[in-house]
């Protein structure tokens, strides 16, 4: 199969059908679509700012290429808000100083959003080892654990009320 | 719509693999500068400093078949296409649970949801978790090609730097663990956590009234794939169950290893970071 391909991809909700070369990364492909919150840093899967979800599998952006994407369903950074809301990850991260500069927080932010949806409850612990995988070189850190921590626990009482998730 | 953008890896042909016997046929046609691209953790980094330039990738990311695990009779199988954290996350049967405990140490979280079991063992980086238990526990490697289905035996599968036993046209489809070890244990050190291991060791023991009655040391980052270390099992076999008795094992035992040096690491470091690592080891495993 030669170039380029025409593929499927579905960002966000939003049906794309794209012409891609096949060494064009899914975060290349990203940000040619217009989703720029998809930040590429060291483009060999060492940052991890171009974390996105593909099926909902949490991904470095510059370890698959966009052909790979064909059919899969993408979540990147714009798709966490809801119209002018911000979510509540998103909402935390700025309470608690969970950004600095901020190129890394796109990165970070699917990163956490894969890491809850599969681990609710994680210990403080669990946070730190997951937020291990990727680079801030602003933060030290803490901030993004706890608000990490703190949407954990949040959502976890909002379950318990009853109530529903924010 | 047509865009340039600055790319990093050469350009390849891409090819999606339906099934199995359409993977191999690509294979077959593709010849030897084809490569087989499974979670990509590993092929695409290589690929984007180019010091891979495939001429062509077959994806087998719909080969659906090779994703499993399975018992069969004490031992388990496992489809090439397995990701580290469906191992990490499994309920696996007893006396496996050293794959779960020693796949966390894979790199990270987003690494670990797509690498998969059959794509590290064929990089074969001797720090791989999985190169160095399959080592330690005898697996056998399952390959299919253009001759049919072979198994080769982990001890006999890595042949040194980024190279294995593979052939062109073989691709990886099943490694089998074939037999329980319920005190066993994998640790290693890194500067930073997820990053390659300096080291990494792994131990299984069998144990007899405070004693170890034989052990099976393996560890990666000593040498140019990952290795049993002899002497350490003989150093261990007799000894007492005691963090004394297993620290003066792997001491007496790491005597003769020659590691490599580099800027990370001197041959001495890493000769004593092995025992330390062993005797941690062997503490966790033989609890």
């Amino acid at each position: 199969m030669h170039d380029p391909h025409l593929i499927t991809i579905t960002v966000n909700g939003t049906e794309h059908e794209v012409l891609t070369e096949s060494r064009h990364t899914l975060a290349d492909l990203l940000r040619e679509l217009g989703y720029t919150g998809t930040h590429l840093g060291c483009e060999h899967g060492i940052c991890g700012a171009c974390t996105v979800l593909v099926d909902g599998v949490p991904a470095r952006g510059c370890l698959v290429f966009g052909v790979q994407a064909d059919g899969r369903e993408v979540r990147t950074v714009e798709g966490l808000a809801d119209g002018g809301e911000l979510s509540d990850l998103q909402r935390a991260f700025a309470e608690h100083h969970g950004l600095q500069c901020g190129f890394c927080t796109p990165g970070f932010l699917m990163l956490a959003e894969a890491f809850l949806a599969e681990n609710p409850a994680p210990t403080r612990a669990e946070i730190r080892e997951v937020v291990a995988s990727n680079l801030c070189r602003c933060t030290g850190y803490q901030g993004i654990v706890d608000a990490i921590e703190d949407v954990a626990g949040k959502r976890a009482g909002a379950a318990d009320t009853g109530t529903s998730r924010p | 719509m047509v865009y340039h953008i600055l790319v990093k890896p050469a350009s390849y042909e891409y090819h999606r693999a339906h099934d199995l016997e359409h993977a191999l046929e690509l294979l077959g046609e593709l010849g030897e500068d084809a490569k087989p691209l499974a979670g990509g953790q590993s092929l695409v980094p290589m690929m984007n400093f180019r010091l891979a330039r495939p001429s062509a990738l077959i994806d087998l990311a719909r080969l659906d078949e090779l994703r499993y695990l399975r018992p069969v009779g004490d031992g388990l199988r496992i489809g090439a296409l397995t990701t580290h954290r469906t191992v990490e996350t499994a309920t696996l049967p007893g006396g496996f649970g050293v794959l779960s405990r020693a796949a966390r140490w894979i790199g990270h979280y987003p690494i670990r949801s797509r690498g998969t079991i059959g794509g590290s063992l064929a990089h074969g980086d001797a720090t791989a978790e999985w190169c160095v238990l399959a080592v330690l526990l005898d697996a056998r490697i399952v390959l299919r090609g253009p001759r049919g289905q072979r198994t080769v035996p982990a001890a006999e599968f890595f042949h040194g730097f980024l190279s294995t036993a593979a052939e062109p046209g073989e691709l990886i489809t099943e490694v089998v663990f074939p037999s329980p070890a319920p005190r066993a244990a994998l640790t290693e050190f890194a500067q930073r956590q997820g990053d390659f291991g300096l080291v990494v060791v792994a131990v299984a023991l069998e144990t007899e009234g405070g004693h170890c009655r034989a052990a099976r040391v393996a560890a990666g980052g000593v040498g140019s794939a990952a290795q049993r270390l002899p002497a350490v099992e003989q150093a261990l076999a007799g000894a007492e169950l005691t963090e004394r008795a297993f620290a003066e094992a792997a001491r007496a035992g790491v005597a003769e290893l020659e590691p490599p040096e580099d800027i990370h690491a001197s041959a001495g470091y890493r000769r004593t970071l092995t025992a330390t690592l062993l005797r941690r080891a062997c503490l966790e495993a033989g609890a």
